[in-house]
């Protein structure tokens, strides 16, 4: 971010990616994306504080030798329940924010790296290389990424899951849906951004494609990156929801996990025991809801047809919009600030 | 899946306009034949690749055999099953002789219970087509109407809400609104069934039934008993809004999204200037090619029904092929799983190619 080749510099607020936008946005869009920033800050301290905000630990049984019981109602004690393996629903609704956002955390970086090196190398070099990549991912991709998720997981853990096992394991099955997305984004940027002039007169000056590639094309070809990484954020808290959900999280007593806890409530729904579904499913919807709001917002930002109403030259009308969320970046090129 | 639409036929070549008469075959740049060609080509690739990287992975953590039965049977006993199986044999020849046999449409059997893996497909794969039509439908009664509403109040409260809403669709694991729907309206209300596709009366029913399509509305409908057709739909009710609104949810900001992208046209300003009223612009004007992207998205929503499918069979016990996997999955049959996933690659390659060629018969656009 700090190595933008231009000398003539913008204020510092209209460069972050999500001040600039705050600033930008009027109306319904600024409401949006502050009720997500606000959500999304709650999620994150709570995930920062839950040793000190959670009553309990995430697999306590018992306090002051008593044990908590099983599938109690919310009380004074508890005050949302108890679950049916007898830990307290609060404690692990607010632990399970902390798993998720180590979760997201491990799988963005790591699918960021990954996924932008292939595309910045594929689209750079062009070739064999290119093709062969450009259709192992787009196969990947049209696959539903739960399922594979859940190879990955088999691959990574046997199925298995112990505490920080089960966490990278998550999040490297996670990363591996992703990479695809950042690969094919950065990738066709990359491919627009090689034949500028300033990118052929560093070829032409003898510097070496590695040095090109990091300090001419990748900082022009990241303006899409924080928008992929609000939505990947929100789909990385679902599918580590489905894997738990499915049986392939994380064990009660390595870390708590909303997904794991929804699947042994499963049963409980059917004799009309709601708290110990409701507040965990709550959890990811907030969770998630935040992330997208912001996400949604910076999306409607970088679209000049949905920014606002009526500016100047809204005449990009004739391009179809097809992509759905965490595909969405792919189509908003041609923006007005277009790399300057 | 495979019956395609015949690429001649005067209602396709009209959008074009002039020559409605004239099936375009060869255009200046590659006419339709053409295109369909080369799609149906790369479908080989890609299910090529997944089944790849289905099996590499599948095998790294060791044979299936002792995935499977590991605690179970003494190590002999194990190494002879191995070996029966021929999975001490390298493991490039193998993928080979594997490839071999899903080109002739053999998937293996499965391990935990002895049956062909083509066999759990066939028995399982209706109800899971069921369901994610089912689904479908929600999804475009729910995600159309309130796209266009939405893009018509634009910046209004009404669209704020539904964006919300869509937002809200998204954000929900299909899990637990199913979880919901259930508490609601099976437990507390009472409306509805918890559990299962039929009760299990219908389900005996409709095990007797002469070559059973699978698909309980069909078979239902065969027997002739309103009972069991009123079962099978009540049965289907909450599984399919669980599972819907997650597409729903989609298409309404999709709908919006492209609306409001029309709306901004040149004809459609033109209609504006002659005084038509603005919520006639959507309904007559607007909205019409705002449809086609979404033949393209439903393409990529194929796949995550089918992901959705897997967690929402599972809430609701619906026997389908999600339900089935994630059966496989806890007793580590891999072979099994393996075969499904394999042939979820197959339906999904199918589909969007399916879709694309659609695509590419309502847009000439689309055709290179």
């Amino acid at each position: 971010m700090s190595d933008i080749v231009r000398p003539a510099r913008r204020p510092l607020a209209d460069r972050l990616p999500v001040v600039r936008d705050l600033r930008r946005a009027v109306g319904l869009q600024r409401g949006m994306l502050i009720a997500g920033l606000v959500i999304t800050a709650v999620f994150l301290l709570t995930a920062l504080l839950a040793p000190l905000l959670a009553p309990y630990g995430f697999d306590q049984l018992r306090a002051d030798g008593e044990a908590f019981g099983a599938q109690r109602p919310p009380s004074a004690e508890h005050l949302l329940g108890t679950t049916v393996g007898g830990y307290d629903v609060l404690s692990r609704v607010l632990w399970g924010a902390q798993t998720a956002v180590l979760v997201i955390v491990v799988a963005i970086v790591l699918s960021i790296i990954a996924g932008v090196l292939l595309g910045l190398v594929s689209g750079y070099l062009g070739g064999w290389l290119d093709r062969i990549l450009v259709v192992v991912c787009d196969a990947i991709y049209a696959f539903p990424s739960l399922l594979l998720a859940i190879v990955m997981s088999i691959v990574i853990s046997g199925g298995q899951s112990s505490l920080w096992g089960g966490l990278l394991a998550a999040a490297i099955s996670i990363t591996v849906v992703f990479i695809p997305q950042y690969f094919r984004v950065v990738r066709s940027e990359v491919v627009r951004v090689k034949s500028e002039a300033f990118v052929e007169s560093a070829r032409v000056l003898g510097a070496p494609s590695g040095r090109i590639m990091l300090r001419s094309v990748l900082p022009n070809a990241t303006r899409t990156l924080p928008l992929i990484v609000t939505l990947n954020a929100s789909e990385a808290i679902l599918t580590l929801a489905g894997l738990g959900f499915l049986g392939f999280g994380i064990e009660p007593t390595a870390a708590a996990e909303w997904g794991y806890d929804l699947n042994k409530a499963l049963s409980d729904v059917t004799s009309g025991i709601w708290w110990t579904s409701l507040f965990p499913g709550l959890a990811i919807v907030l969770a998630v809801l935040g992330i997208t709001l912001v996400g949604e917002s910076l999306n409607d930002l970088a679209d000049p047809r949905l920014r606002g109403r009526r500016r100047a030259g809204v005449s990009s009308g004739a391009v179809a919009e097809t992509s759905i969320a965490p595909a969405a970046a792919a189509s908003t090129a041609s923006g007005e600030d277009d790399h300057r | 899946m495979t019956d395609l639409p015949e690429p001649s036929g005067a209602a396709i070549a009209a959008p074009g306009g002039a020559t409605p008469t004239a099936p375009s075959t060869r255009g200046g740049g590659g006419g339709l034949g053409r295109y369909i060609v080369v799609r149906a080509l790369l479908i080989v690739p890609t299910v090529f690749i997944l089944v790849t990287v289905v099996f590499f992975a599948m095998r790294a953590t060791g044979d299936p055999i002792t995935a499977a039965l590991g605690g179970r049977l003494t190590p002999a006993q194990l190494q002879e099953r191995i070996e029966a199986a021929g999975y001490d044999r390298p493991l490039l020849v193998q993928y080979i002789e594997y490839l071999g046999r899903v080109l002739t449409g053999d998937f293996g059997s499965t391990i935990s219970d002895n049956r062909p893996v083509t066999e759990v497909l066939l028995t399982y794969g209706g109800a899971t087509l069921e369901l994610a039509f089912y689904a479908l439908i929600v999804a475009f009664l729910v995600g159309i109407p309130l796209g266009l509403l939405a893009a018509a109040r634009r910046d209004r409260p009404a669209d704020a809400a539904l964006r919300l809403f869509a937002i809200l669709c998204y954000a929900t694991p299909v899990f637990f609104a199913g979880l919901l729907l259930k508490l609601v309206f099976a437990v507390w209300l009472d409306l509805l069934p918890v559990a299962g596709r039929a009760s299990t009366s219908t389900e005996l029913q409709l095990a007797f039934l002469p070559d059973a399509t699978g698909i309980y509305l069909i078979d239902a409908i065969r027997t002739g008993s309103s009972e069991a057709i009123a079962d099978v739909l009540q049965h289907a009710v909450l599984p399919s809004i669980a599972l819907g609104l997650l597409t729903a949810g989609v298409f309404l900001r999709l709908v919006r999204t492209n609306v409001i992208g029309t709306l901004a046209m040149d004809y459609v300003d033109a209609a504006r200037s002659r005084g038509v009223s603005e919520s006639r612009l959507v309904r007559t004007h607007a909205w019409r090619p705002a449809l086609i992207p979404i033949i393209t998205v439903i393409g990529l929503q194929i796949a995550l029904l089918l992901g959705g499918a897997v967690l929402t069979e599972t809430t609701f016990e619906w026997r389908g092929l999600g339900f089935q996997l994630a059966e496989y999955l806890q007793a580590r049959d891999f072979v099994a799983v393996q075969g499904i996933v394999a042939l979820l690659a197959v339906i999904v390659a199918l589909t969007n190619f399916v879709v694309d060629v659609v695509a590419a018969l309502i847009d000439p656009r689309v055709r290179y």
